[in-house]
């Protein structure tokens, strides 16, 4: 009993020296352990008077806590220090890159050809589509151009032995479409379509969008604000958009689109070749003979029908000067698109 | 077509300057492709006349001129060309002159000689591309004047791109009409000279096939000089239009045909056999043409023939035989109406277009012939001199062409074009363009000109009113859009959704030609026939592709050679079947994967960095099902295809139906085309890539119990029909079934494998027993061992 408080102070200078907690346990199980040094101490009460002893247990049992509080607190900061420990030692370098396979990403023209859709889509027009492998009557005949028409030579045309072709622009879905689905009629027709004609600025494969509007009193007019206002949502930009008269045999007032250049606005460079214009679409009033050959009431019924190149629209969208690339399919050049 | 605007101005007043003409063109649908002046820049430049030319003492080829200029004293000037002689009036760069390609003019000391500027050839100062001397300027040249002035060159050529429906706009007089109608003025030109005849000489013409050549204007004129000069102001005006001058009798004929569209032809009168006749060929006829091909012509060519043969091919191209010459004397001059019928599409078939092809194709003016050959033989005489016969024209009349009036509704004019525009504007931009235009009750009856082909509808006239009074008049109305919901199908995904999945998987999508090299789609493809182009644009994109792999092999070589090591496209598009002269397109996704697994990247596991393989392009294929609900719908079964490893090749199927290809490119092909990798490659119907519509099936909430099991078996024994068994012989309960090992090696006989499974258990109703789980894996093991002759590793 005399040593209680000298056992005490050596009991906590031991925990205070643990520099583990294994060894902290250790220390625990000596001190108060079944057989601890403090826990013989409460054994010891028995050789005293009984008036005494409960003053006696008191104290050990009051030492027994305050050791215990001791353990408890060194077991708390060696458990800190260890996290600590291993926290320091679980660093890592999160400058380096991260893992894992890299975005692929698609086209950038069939990234334009999907935003135009979902324009037209939004617009009330639905998305057709027709076969590449045409036949004269598609292609050329329903569309009000005559055989051996000098229109004709305009599109130089790849044939196969058979007389079939491949589709020198998108415009035979339309004749397809009014065909199936008659009249009233809203669709676009994006597509591959071919002609024979290859240098710096034409490929033998390119992309078109073809429009087409049929129903009851359709006028130019409309037609005009349709190309406007597709123009200015699919550049995010407020452009001038002027027509002026063209020919195509299948339409019939006829014309060309010109957008104000988005490069210069207008002023003036080498993209729009100093005009300030930029030739972007043909359209025109759908020709009566192309809605008879269609089975549609020429008299009932008007329509507007518009073609784009896919092509030159991704080229001005993203700033793409050269239309070879497109077919090139070098990584280095698809890789810049990998955005949704 | 090339405009000179001097030109222009003779017959129409112009109050517009060039730029502006050229845009108020545009604007009326003659397109401006580009403004040019009638020659490059230079400055200094002065008509002079030589007063003397002696040969230089030091060197033959030079000569010592002295030159005037027309004041001050004559300058000596030294000059290499072999035309110039005293009394020639020419071109003069006097000294500080700027000349085209940066060349200032210096006094220089020429082989010891001074000489104080130049004398100027064509070429140098940009009026020609090639000289034989310096320029011969007429003998009335006033000695002094600004060469520039003199030729009029700050003239501005506009180049107007006509389009097919205007053969009325291909010449002078057809810019003019157009100036005329978009400024209300008139077309005035030249005065007319009816053709004086001195001669009673006619030649006879018969007109065989009046349905092709309804008109034929003739005229016989002799005594002309063919070597005569054609003057300077005509060869200027040749020129600035694109042709070149070459003698009298060719240069009037291009001449007229410019400033009137219309074509002529000059016959060397003594080389003409008896009389002319206009007829349909005979099967098997051969001409030999100006251009000295000779050409075999079919019945439906028309021809212009004398006693000995064809002469020339209607509204085409002369023959040689009766050709004008240098020293032609004698000509009859053919100018006629060849309908569009006659010519359109011939000239082609030889490869030709001529400016006559292309004008009698879209329509030549069948009321100016005897115009035509009024201003022809004036020309003439007043260049070659000569003496002419009477104008003699052949003409049917029942084939001329007529031009019924077409009725134009007010109202059809308004709905059309969305705009409505006043009586009297409607009226006077259609009698600008020398329309006959008489009111209805409806509107108008409208006859167009004879100049006019493109004009047979109501919407032709909607047209013209509305391009003389301008497209820009018309406002923008309403887009006009029906709001009607239309069908949405779930099960057709959206194809952004199919690429995207693939591109998160790391593809790049390509666009490739849909030809391709028929070598190497044969050897791709040895039982699959690719429908070949006629007219490819090269040799080895000749054949419609029978499947994308040809596109995707080239796109991903060319990639290896620019160094790209890790390589993976997909491609989306038709591909093209053939079978029985039919072509089916059937739309296709596919791909091509080489390189390695993963990016290069740090902290990859060794078996990460190896090649992709068939088991890594599967994985993509599988997460490419798994997005359209169907990863079960879907197996692989070993199959061969010539392009593909034999052993490393599967069928893929939907349901059982064959729906696509997946395989290792065969190692034979990979050594042949030396690709650095052997790539896998895949093929799949996009028809099949329906989804299938998620359906709510109720959870468990009891706990899964899960055993793993080391199956050997022969290496026959492929997974699927491991598969199968477990899945008979484990009942219902059997929630998933995944493989975690694949071992070959130690401890396994030769000719078997372990593959391990991982079984989980699952009951909706109850919690399973060991006792449970114990029962339907020894079942497994049972069916295992019996079917399979499994044995079942501790």
């Amino acid at each position: 009993m005399q040593d209680l408080e000298s056992l005490v102070s050596q009991a906590l200078g031991e925990v205070a020296a643990c520099g583990g907690l294994a060894e902290l346990d250790e220390a625990r199980v000596r001190w108060l352990g079944k057989k601890g040094a403090l826990t013989e101490q409460l054994k010891s009460l028995g050789g005293l008077p009984a008036a005494e002893r409960p003053a006696a247990g008191q104290r050990i049992n009051e030492a027994k806590e305050r050791l215990q509080s001791a353990i408890d607190a060194r077991r708390d900061e060696l458990t800190r220090a260890q996290v600590e420990r291993e926290l320091a030692a679980g660093r890592i370098d999160v400058t380096l890159p991260g893992r894992g396979e890299r975005r692929g990403g698609l086209h950038p023209v069939t990234k334009a050809r999907l935003r135009i859709e979902t324009l037209f889509r939004r617009a009330g027009f639905d998305v057709a589509t027709g076969p590449e492998i045409e036949d004269d009557f598609h292609n050329f005949e329903a569309l009000n151009f005559p055989p051996n028409h000098p229109a004709r030579a305009m599109h130089d045309t790849f044939y196969f032995p058979d007389g079939r072709l491949l589709r020198t622009h998108t415009s035979p879905v339309q004749v397809r479409a009014m065909l199936q689905r008659g009249a009233p009629l809203a669709i676009v027709a994006p597509g591959r379509v071919y002609r024979c004609d290859s240098d710096m600025t034409h490929s033998p494969m390119f992309h078109q969008l073809e429009g087409l509007k049929v129903d009851e009193n359709v006028s130019f007019a409309n037609m005009k604000a349709v190309l406007h206002g597709f123009l200015q949502a699919f550049f995010e930009k407020d452009l001038a958009m002027r027509l002026r008269p063209s020919y195509f045999p299948f339409t019939e007032p006829s014309a060309e689109v010109d957008m104000s250049c988005v490069f210069c606005e207008g002023k003036g460079c080498r993209t729009c070749k100093h005009t300030g214009w930029l030739e972007i679409a043909g359209c025109g009033m759908v020709h009566p003979n192309v809605l008879m050959a269609s089975g549609i009431d020429a008299e009932r019924y008007t329509g507007y029908a518009f073609g784009m190149g896919i092509d030159r629209l991704t080229m001005l969208r993203y700033g793409v000067n050269d239309l070879r690339l497109f077919f090139e399919n070098d990584l280095r050049f698809l890789e810049q698109f990998r955005t949704l | 077509m090339k405009v000179p605007y001097s030109w222009l101005t003779e017959w129409v007043r112009v109050p517009w300057a060039a730029a502006e003409l050229g845009e108020r063109l545009t604007m009326a649908g003659l397109e401006l492709e580009s403004v040019e002046g009638a020659a490059p820049a230079f400055s200094g430049v002065v008509v002079a006349q030589i007063l003397s030319a002696e040969k230089h003492p030091q060197a033959d080829k030079l000569q010592v001129c002295r030159v005037s200029m027309g004041q001050g004293e004559p300058l000596q000037i030294v000059c290499g060309a072999p035309n110039a002689r005293s009394g020639l009036k020419t071109a003069l760069a006097v000294v500080g002159a700027d000349l085209p390609g940066n060349l200032t003019i210096k006094s220089a000391r020429l082989r010891g000689v001074e000489s104080h500027g130049m004398l100027c050839s064509a070429r140098e100062l940009g009026l020609a591309d090639t000289s034989s001397g310096i320029v011969e300027l007429p003998a009335d040249a006033p000695v002094g004047r600004p060469v520039r002035e003199y030729l009029g060159l700050d003239d501005t050529i506009l180049d107007l791109n006509i389009t097919p429906n205007r053969g009325d706009a291909m010449s002078v007089l057809g810019i003019a009409r157009e100036v005329a109608a978009l400024s209300g003025s008139k077309v005035t030109g030249p005065e007319r000279r009816p053709v004086a005849a001195a001669l009673g000489d006619t030649f006879a013409v018969h007109l065989d096939a009046p349905a092709g050549c309804p008109k034929f204007a003739g005229c016989v004129v002799r005594g002309v000089d063919n070597r005569a000069a054609t003057p300077l102001w005509m060869r200027e005006r040749l020129r600035r239009a694109g042709l070149r001058s070459i003698s009298p009798l060719v240069d009037v004929t291009n001449y007229v045909m410019l400033e009137l569209g219309q074509p002529m032809h000059a016959y060397d009168l003594a080389r003409l056999d008896g009389q002319i006749r206009v007829r349909q060929a005979r099967a098997g006829e051969t001409i030999t043409l100006l251009d000295g091909k000779s050409v075999e012509v079919q019945p439906d060519v028309l021809l212009i023939t004398d006693r000995s043969g064809p002469v020339g091919i209607a509204g085409i191209m002369g023959g040689e035989r009766t050709a004008v010459s240098a020293d032609t004397t004698d000509v009859f001059l053919e100018i006629a109406y060849f309908t569009p019928d006659a010519v359109i599409g011939r000239a082609m078939r030889w490869g030709l277009t001529t400016d006559a092809s292309q004008r009698f194709e879209r329509g030549v003016d069948p009321s100016q012939q005897e115009r035509a050959m009024e201003r022809a033989v004036e020309l003439i005489q007043s260049i070659a001199g000569g003496e002419t016969g009477p104008v003699e024209v052949s003409r049917a009349d029942a084939q001329m062409p007529a031009r019924p009036a077409v009725p134009l509704r007010r109202k059809q004019l308004t709905r059309l074009l969305g705009a409505c525009f006043e009586d009297t504007r409607v009226q006077a931009a259609l009698e600008g363009l020398q329309m006959r235009v008489e009111p209805t009750s409806e509107g108008w009856s409208v006859t167009a000109p004879a100049h006019r082909f493109d004009i047979s509808t109501e919407a032709d006239l909607i047209e013209e009113v509305a391009r003389i009074i301008g497209y820009g008049a018309i406002a923008a109305g309403d887009a006009v859009s029906s709001e009607h919901f239309r069908a949405l199908p779930e099960s057709i995904p959206e194809e952004r959704g199919l690429l995207e999945t693939l591109a998160l998987r790391g593809y790049q999508e390509a666009v490739t030609y849909a030809f391709v090299d028929p070598q190497l789609q044969s050897r791709l493809f040895p039982d699959r026939s690719g429908v070949a182009l006629a007219n490819p644009i090269a040799s080895d994109l000749s054949v419609m592709r029978v499947s994308l792999w040809p596109g995707l092999i080239k796109a991903a070589l060319d990639n290896q050679r620019r160094q790209q090591e890790r390589i993976r496209l997909i491609e989306h598009g038709a591909r093209f079947e053939s079978a029985d002269g039919a072509t089916r397109e059937v739309d296709a996704l596919a791909g091509i994967a080489c390189g390695a697994r993963m990016p290069e990247q740090w902290g990859l596991p060794r078996e990460m960095r190896e090649a992709t393989d068939f088991f890594d392009v599967k994985g993509d294929l599988e997460a490419l099902f798994a997005s359209l609900g169907a990863e079960a719908a879907f197996t692989f079964e070993p199959a061969t295809l010539p392009s593909l490893h034999p052993g490393r090749c599967a069928r893929v199927l939907r349901d059982g139906h064959p729906v696509g290809w997946l395989g290792e490119l065969h190692p034979s092909l990979v050594k042949e085309l030396d690709s650095v990798h052997a790539p896998v490659l895949f093929e799949l119907d996009v028809e099949s890539l329906k989804i299938a519509r998620p359906a709510y099936r109720e959870i468990s909430r009891l706990p899964q119990v899960r055993r793993d099991l080391a199956v050997v078996v022969d290496e026959s024994v492929s997974f699927s029909r491991l598969a199968e068994r477990v899945t008979l012989a484990a009942s219902s309960l059997l929630r998933d079934l995944r493989v975690f090992d694949v071992y070959r090696g130690p401890g396994i006989e030769a000719g078997r494998k372990s593959i391990a499974l991982g079984l989980i258990f699952q009951d909706i109703s109850r919690t399973l027993t060991d006792e449970d789980v114990g029962r339907l894996v020894s079942a497994v093991v049972t069916e295992l061992r019996t079917s399979l002759n499994a044995s079942i590793r501790e």
